[in-house]
């Protein structure tokens, strides 16, 4: 206030305000000046901020700043970096073939570091991360494998998907014998005996010999007239232990009626070829890689 | 010296003056955003919710997954290496709300149209830990129990035109049409439908081709998910394009 006179308080020795309430004054004690001198610091460092970084907002756009830093420019550069420092790492991995790699020891661990950690941002949500599998999804740890189980099967499989998008995927649809009512209710029971006698267990002998024709006819197309399956077609092997939706007879008989079948989706369009190598390099060496 | 007991005397004046201080903040950094045309990248692809992912993106509101799952992928090197591109401006210009969350309890979204299966969003939502073990998602088996409710989603399109997204009076009106349509392949309305939401996927979405339920609406939603922008054609470089 301009125009009350200066009050100094005798206690303290510092001005008043010259504010009174019921005879109590209001000390006007001045900031410590370390802060008030940070503060102005701090307002001179927003004018230096204007000038360097993109600040103020203009009519048709901001102004840039001198360092016309941009923070989209900074990661395209911290990616593009990354990508050299592993093409560096990655120049012989990329021209290896898949059999070279697996051969030499230095690619072969790079490979396998590459794709293990591909594999637990992509793979492991379906696969597990142990790439164990579960219930629908097969488990990339045996010796079973529906597309193949050689390198460049795998490759191929991690490129275009089953059943995805990809023009090129991997494709084939086992029909839906009872939903779609292809097949009476007598006969998927009779199949289904079938599929078990297949897989070597107890079974009821008529119902066997009167699916066998059946087999031949609906099912073999795909499975084979030994039922061992056709990697061409993914139709999975139907004499061993392994099951995709379950080895119960209920599990069978579900599979029949209804004819499930998975989706993986492409990878070619999300994943660069380094890293798919490195995934099928991966998968392969998980145990059931086929040479 | 600066008199503020004038202020201080006159309460009308004293709140002048805070609205004053208050908006320059806004001013300076929101009132820009609209009008400086280069606030949305130009962009090809983009194009208004079909009905039913529209649907399906109420159900993701009213069930709160915005609270553990952001849809942003931060221009930083490490989410770009995780999630993919980073999210654009012009991928949340129709989404009102926009969904960019605030904390990350599951993964970011923007990204993940296309990169599971139907079959495996259907397994996650009833059961998450029957396919991630290691997650703490709660499940949402009734989505695929719920029949989806859609007889306001004429007005829920009105509503989106109403603060600017590009729906067409035809759009509108064949909204319910629209809506049965994607979630089933058989219809005669998929042709007229795709022509309104070109590449669309038309599908039954949560494998149970009987029903048309929440699932359905859901699932449509999180696979076209960052699927729309055609990034062959997003020049990153561009100066208009530069942040």
């Amino acid at each position: 206030m301009a125009d009350h006179k200066k009050e100094i308080d005798q206690h303290s020795g510092t001005e008043t305000t010259g504010h009174e309430w019921d005879g109590i004054r209001e000390l006007n004690t001045p900031l410590p000046r370390w802060w008030l001198w940070v503060f102005y610091a701090t307002i001179l460092w927003a004018f230096g901020y204007w000038i360097l970084y993109p600040a103020w907002p203009t009519l048709t756009g901001y102004t840039h700043g001198i360092l016309n830093q941009s923070q989209r420019d900074d990661v395209t550069k911290a990616l593009a970096a990354l990508k050299d420092q592993r093409q560096q790492a990655a120049a012989a991995f990329s021209n290896a073939s898949l059999q070279q790699i697996e051969a030499d020891p230095n690619l072969f661990t790079f490979a396998r570091e590459a794709g293990k950690s591909a594999f637990g941002d992509n793979c492991a949500t379906c696969h597990g991360s142990g790439a164990q599998g579960s219930k629908g999804y097969p488990n990339l740890n045996d010796d079973v494998w529906l597309w193949g189980g050689k390198l460049d099967d795998i490759q191929h499989t991690i490129q275009v998907g089953v059943r995805s998008t990809n023009p090129e995927t991997r494709n084939s649809q086992m029909p839906a014998f009872g939903r779609d009512k292809l097949l009476e209710p007598a006969q998927i029971d009779d199949l289904t005996e079938y599929v078990v006698f297949l897989s070597g267990h107890q079974a009821n002998q008529a119902a066997v010999t009167r699916a066998q024709p059946l087999f031949k006819e609906q099912c073999a197309v795909c499975h084979g007239d030994d039922g061992k399956g056709n990697r061409e077609f993914g139709a999975p092997n139907l004499t061993d232990k392994e099951w995709l939706y379950g080895g119960t007879r209920a599990d069978i008989h579900a599979q029949i009626v209804n004819g499930r079948g998975g989706v993986m989706p492409t990878w070619a369009s999300r994943l660069d070829p380094v890293t798919i190598k490195a995934l099928a390099v991966y998968v392969h060496s998980l145990g059931g890689g086929e040479q | 010296m600066f008199d503020h007991g004038i202020f201080e005397r006159h309460s009308l004046l004293l709140v002048v003056g805070i609205l004053i201080v208050v908006s320059i903040g806004g001013i300076v950094e929101i009132a820009p955003l609209f009008y400086l045309e280069s606030t949305i990248e130009k962009v090809q692809g983009m194009r208004p919710y079909t009905p039913l992912e529209l649907a399906g993106r109420a159900i993701y509101v009213r069930e709160g997954c915005y609270t553990c799952h952001s849809q942003m992928i931060r221009p930083l090197r490490d989410e770009v290496e995780r999630y993919g591109h980073y999210s654009l401006a012009a991928e949340s210009m129709y989404d009102h709300p926009f969904q960019w969350g605030s904390k990350r309890t599951g993964p970011d979204l923007a990204r993940v149209g296309n990169k599971y299966s139907d079959e495996w969003h259907r397994a996650h939502l009833v059961d998450p830990r029957s396919v991630v073990p290691e997650s703490v998602m709660p499940p949402y088996k009734f989505l695929e129990e719920t029949d989806l409710q859609f007889d306001t989603i004429e007005e829920a399109l009105k509503a989106n035109r109403i603060v600017g997204v590009p729906y067409t009076d035809d759009m509108i009106a064949s909204a319910r049409a629209d809506l049965m349509a994607q979630a089933n392949p058989e219809s005669d309305d998929v042709a007229a439908f795709q022509k309104r939401y070109p590449k669309a996927q038309v599908r039954d979405f949560d494998g149970n081709p009987q029903r048309l339920t929440e699932m359905d609406a859901v699932i449509a939603y999180l696979q076209m998910l960052g699927t729309l922008v055609d990034f062959s054609t997003y020049k990153a470089d561009a100066p208009e394009n530069r942040r």
